[in-house]
């Protein structure tokens, strides 16, 4: 809108399992320095969408361009280093089984080469810190977490190589709402201090608003509504208004009820 | 009617060819990477120990018994025809070309083949694989690579180990049980066993481990669906990797030893 360059430009995106459409002709632009919500039903195709960016799913037809960069046309050694910029905090955490919570932390870090595993326990205990939590994790193993602090530390492996760019899948769910506010505060404060571009793909409303500055609803594939996270519960779109209200009538209901 | 059958025949045809495909690249990228760095020695080193350090005991007992049982049976059967002496050449045959390479194949396919599906299943299934891309990371350089290795360098070294055992287990129940003279029997063993027996085994151990990690790797990495997903996964590398190591056990030994 100002002539900046779009951190991440989306046009025609599709994508088919079968024949299954998934993905059915996305236009997103996600602007430097904002934190972009995506809602919308389970299958709608969110989590495709960011497996599509991260490149981890290759679309059907489209372009995903990351400063300009197209990701989709780019040497795997251009879209390695694209790749670098983004730090991903998946539904689950994902963090590895076998290896110690320090490590998982840096396990990004270890892989660059930007430290060795000397310096790499100490930089952990750092980041722990950042997300809450005492740098004595660092030696725990995954399972001995709870889902709120595997949360966190999966928080702190996406943000320990400083990316540019943050994706959030489901970052509150299975959470009680007091840890859900809390993981959505310390994702606000993490994307604040190091002035990356983030996205989250969330049902849950409350989260949506406390993490977003522009929402759009992801509906059967297609972008169907796109404004500011505040008037999410006030859109004046009825799918977007009974989806944010929870409401059992409306335009999706009658949809699935087919 | 006819052309359902037809349909279905050229499905499961076409399902074939695209698996054989699907495993023959993700084998060949798997094994081009372990040329390439980043190395892994970490990952390398602790599948080299649970491959072959931690297979040792199940794979001794094996080809311990197996040795005796070997003698037994032999002895059995040549008593009747009184070439008794030919004991200690049989076992010594049986053990380092056949039963060495084969019974420590399939133990460790049961034992190690099935973790590798079942860890490399149980990550994939809960997006741990997924991660490893985003933090820069291959997952067939960190994943696979340092199993096929592993598997390729730690069979053989166990197979060694099981063919002293066999000929040990031979030579206890010749001696003990059937009366041999030690002095005998290990002249007759060293006259009977060739260097290209052992060697041969060893070729075959190194393709069994390549046989049974890639198995472990690639149906791990394809499982799909949550702890089913994974449960079938592990079953389908076991399975797999047992059918392939007999059928490549086949195949070598026609090519080294048929006249």
């Amino acid at each position: 809108m100002t002539g900046t360059l779009p951190k991440i430009r989306i046009r025609d995106l599709h994508k088919s399992f079968g024949s299954k459409k998934v993905l059915d002709g996305i236009n997103l632009d996600v602007m430097p320095g904002t934190s972009f919500v995506i809602i919308g039903g389970s299958g709608s195709g969110k989590s495709v969408l960011l497996r599509c960016i991260l490149g981890l799913i290759t679309p059907d037809a489209g372009s995903i361009e990351i400063d300009g960069e197209d990701m989709l046309t780019a040497s795997p050694r251009r879209q390695d280093a694209l790749r670098g910029k983004i730090g991903m905090l998946f539904q689950n955490g994902a963090l590895f089984d076998s290896l110690p919570v320090w490590e998982n932390v840096t396990f990004g870090l270890l892989a660059l080469k930007r430290l060795n595993r000397k310096d790499a326990r100490g930089h952990a205990g750092s980041i722990l810190a950042q997300v809450g939590l005492d740098p004595s994790v660092g030696e725990l193993y995954p399972s001995e977490l709870s889902g709120g602090m595997q949360k966190r530390v999966g928080l702190a492996r996406a943000i320990a190589a400083q990316p540019d760019i943050l994706f959030f899948d489901e970052p509150t769910t299975g959470l009680d709402p007091i840890m859900g506010a809390v993981i959505d505060g310390l994702i606000v404060d993490c994307v604040k201090k190091l002035g990356s571009t983030a996205i989250a793909i969330t049902h849950d409303m409350a989260s949506a608003q406390r993490i977003g500055d522009d929402a759009a609803m992801l509906y059967k594939g297609q972008l169907i509504w796109h404004g500011p996270a505040s008037s999410l519960m006030d859109s004046g779109n009825a799918m977007v208004d009974q989806f944010t209200h929870g409401r059992r009538e409306g335009p999706i209901t009658m949809e699935l009820r087919r | 009617m006819l052309l359902d059958l037809v349909a279905k025949l050229g499905r499961t045809t076409l399902g074939l060819i695209r698996a054989a495909g699907s495993l023959t690249l993700f084998a060949l990228s798997g094994l081009s990477h372990i040329f390439r760095p980043p190395f892994y020695g970490r990952v390398f080193l602790s599948t080299f120990l649970e491959t072959g350090f931690f297979s040792l005991p199940v794979v001794a007992l094996t080809a311990l018994f197996s040795g005796g049982v070997i003698a037994l049976q032999s002895y059995t059967g040549f008593a009747q025809y009184h070439v008794q002496s030919a004991i200690a050449g049989i076992v010594v045959l049986a053990v380092t070309r056949e039963l060495g390479p084969v019974l420590a194949g399939l133990m460790v396919a049961g034992r190690v083949g099935a973790a590798m599906a079942a860890e490399i299943g149980t990550m994939r299934v809960t997006d741990q694989v997924d991660a490893l891309t985003t933090l820069s990371t291959n997952p067939m350089k960190y994943l696979v690579a340092p199993r096929l290795l592993a598997g390729i360098i730690a069979l053989p070294l166990l197979v060694l180990v099981a063919d002293v055992l066999g000929v040990a287990g031979g030579f206890t129940v010749s001696v003990v049980k059937l009366g041999f003279s030690p002095h005998a029997y290990i002249t007759s063993t060293l006259n009977s066993v060739k260097v290209i027996d052992v060697t041969v085994g060893l070729v075959k151990a190194a393709l069994f481990g390549f046989l049974i990690a890639l198995m472990g790797c690639y149906y791990g990495y394809n499982s799909k669906g949550g702890a089913e997903g994974v449960g079938t996964a592990t079953t389908s590398a076991v399975v797999a990797a047992s059918i392939l190591l007999l059928a490549f056990d086949y195949l070598l030994t026609d090519l080294f030893f048929s006249q």
